[in-house]
């Protein structure tokens, strides 16, 4: 029997030694990943939410990075690995794809050549078969004419075609989990839905968890079934889409819903912003790292706000939220 | 690529012929020339005719016909003497470039997957220390090693200076030829090594790599597959202005120390005594050359770089 969850990361921190002292990236990052589920990861840029999942892959080659906790994937924690056995893992059961689609692939192979790069590093199958099994992939990603497009160049490919045959190939060896860092971030906007609507699909199709790094609350609420906030290396709110959206409690949060454009919604008042810049992690305020920008900090700020979750497991780092004052 | 070769003529010509002011006629008879042999060279070269008139019968005296002479060698013709350093010259440029492809790519990409350790900067020193010798000096200091006393004992086997041609002897030209070429390699090593270092480590960087290694790649197939086959563009271009102009000429000083006969060192002779013939014959062939070089380059650019093919 299967366990539930597919992903535990449990109390992930990474650091970087630099010459002005520790940076520290990623705090105390805790969640867990149910099998099929779609998890959105929102925050701004700079608020770790991909360096954890590089942390999760393994692929922090930093001498001067520090990773504790546990992240355990499908039984085992795989901080404890090696390189060697993270590598057997990495493409085959955890696949990635990043975020922009026109420099995510060596320009001097074929679409095919990667594509069959990534079936044959994980199995020993034929050049031919690894081959035909590319051109099946392109067409599953809505490729027109595989056969052809299979031999070409990413620079003969557009960007959403890029990022379909990237996705391709990410998916090629039924990965269990699918870490997709602001895959459509880079494209247009017609392409992104298009690009969505694929991973949802192609997600249902090969039985993957799927981990969607975005700041883009749209995005989210496309894809995702549940939804992780972070802020300058913590999380800040996590809960499931639903309650987030009907019901967003940090500050923060509530600040990235008022700040989507709305269609519907009276267009001479001016678009929310969130005031200040973003916490720089190099420079952090003492105590709640949003509090210089948030309209509800008071005197109790000056302290980390400890991580509560209610019963209906949606949870949030904020004092307000904990003495009921933000409902 | 004619068209270019076509101006280089045109250019050269006109520098060495209608330069205003100067009598070619007097520059090509040399220096204390008589009447007569300036009535001969003005009459051979049609230089009392009008320009292009000139410039059509120095390249039949050049190319067609082959009979241009150097007055001032006392009649030597220019052509074979040219004909004969061309093997010379290409016997030690590419048994050299050679050495340095294979010194500077196999260095070069094994300081960069060893960047994390004592390695790479043992190889980037060493690298310095090859660019950092002069070819003149360490041509003089080979030279003393292998010529000098110890010729009797340890180097016996080496020949005397002097280039043998392959056709002669294939063990006399390879030995001939091997300080030569380890000596005008060393240098071409040193900066290949670090080139190619230098562009991997950027590489490293690019996006594609970490995509690389997401798929479970391991380091030594990021780094062979991916960063050096990428590194080869720019290489590429490098060589080939570096072998054309080797081939062209540049070479000068490991011929000049070694005593091969070649195109640098004909070009210097031609120089030292102002043999306008023979100075503008290897002008062109140097050009020549240049041009071939860039012509291959462009070529092998293509087939390494998919994103400069146009059309299919």
């Amino acid at each position: 029997m299967l366990a539930d969850n597919l992903l535990e990361v449990k109390n992930l921190s990474v650091s970087f030694k630099t010459r002005r002292g520790t940076v520290r990236a990623v705090r105390d990052l805790s969640f867990t990943l149910k099998r099929g589920e779609v998890l959105g990861i929102v925050g701004e840029s700079g608020s770790g939410k991909s360096v954890s999942m590089n942390a999760v892959m393994g692929l922090i080659q930093d001498q001067n990075a520090q990773i504790t906790g546990e992240v355990i994937f499908d039984g085992v924690d795989l901080l404890k690995k090696s390189d060697e056995e993270l590598r057997a893992i990495r493409g085959k059961d955890i696949a990635m794809v990043f975020q922009d689609p026109m420099t995510a692939l060596t320009p001097v192979y074929t679409i095919g050549w990667h594509i069959r790069e990534q079936i044959q590093l994980h199995s020993d199958i034929s050049n031919d078969a690894a081959y035909k099994r590319a051109i099946e992939l392109l067409e599953e990603v809505g490729i027109p004419d595989p056969d052809k497009r299979v031999d070409q160049y990413p620079h003969e490919f557009s960007g959403g075609m890029r990022q379909r045959a990237i996705i391709a190939m990410a998916l090629s060896l039924n990965p269990k989990l699918l870490i997709a860092d602001e895959p459509t971030t880079a494209l247009d906007v017609t392409i992104q839905a298009q690009i969505l609507e694929l991973l949802e699909r192609l997600r249902k199709s090969h039985n993957s968890s799927i981990i969607i790094i975005t700041h883009d609350m749209g995005v989210i609420s496309e894809l995702s079934s549940e939804v992780l906030v972070m802020y300058a290396g913590r999380m800040v709110e996590r809960s499931s889409k639903s309650s987030l959206f009907s019901n967003p409690r940090h500050p923060y949060t509530k600040g990235l819903m008022n700040s989507v454009p709305r269609v519907d919604r009276d267009r001479t008042s001016r678009l929310e912003t969130i005031a200040g810049q973003p916490a720089s992690i190099l420079n952090l305020p003492s105590g709640c790292a949003f509090r210089n920008r948030c309209p509800l900090a008071h005197a109790a700020c000056e302290e980390i706000p400890p991580f509560k979750s209610d019963v209906s497991d949606h949870g949030a780092a904020c004092f307000l939220v904990e003495a009921g004052a933000v409902r | 690529m004619v068209f270019v070769l076509f101006s280089i003529s045109v250019l050269v010509f006109l520098i060495f012929f209608a330069t205003p002011g100067v009598d070619p006629a007097a520059r090509i008879a040399g220096r204390n020339a008589d009447q007569l042999t300036l009535q001969q060279v003005r009459a051979t070269l049609d230089l009392d005719k009008p320009l292009p008139i000139r410039y059509l019968s120095m390249m039949n005296h050049l190319f067609i016909e082959r009979d241009l002479t150097s007055y001032v060698n006392r009649g030597a013709e220019v052509w074979p003497q040219v004909t004969q350093a061309i093997p010379a010259t290409l016997s030690l440029v590419f048994g050299a470039a050679i050495i340095w492809l294979i010194l500077g790519l196999g260095l070069g990409i094994y300081a960069a997957g060893m960047r994390k350790s004592w390695i790479d900067p043992a190889i980037g020193i060493l690298g310095i220390i090859g660019v950092s010798l002069p070819v003149y000096w360490l041509g003089e200091v080979v030279n003393l090693v292998t010529q000098g006393k110890l010729h009797d004992t340890v180097f016996s086997w080496v020949p005397p200076l002097g280039y043998v041609p392959f056709t002669e002897s294939p063990t006399g030209w390879f030995l001939g030829l091997l300080f030569p070429w380890l000596t005008l390699s060393i240098l071409y090593a040193g900066i290949y090594i670090r080139v190619v270092r230098n562009e991997i480590v950027g590489l490293m960087q690019e996006d594609y790599i970490k995509t690389v290694r997401a798929k479970g790649a391991g380091d030594r197939r990021v780094l062979i597959k991916h960063a050096s086959r990428m590194s080869m563009i720019p290489v590429v271009s490098l060589f080939g202005l570096d072998f054309g102009a080797l081939v062209g000429g540049s070479a000068l000083l490991t011929e000049v120390v070694f005593g091969i006969q070649g195109i640098g060192r004909l070009t210097f002779t031609a120089l030292q005594n102002f043999d306008l013939p023979l100075i503008m014959a290897t002008v062109m062939y140097a050009a020549f050359f240049i041009v071939i070089a860039n012509a291959i380059v462009d070529v092998l650019y293509a087939w390494l770089d998919p994103r400069v093919r146009v059309g299919r």
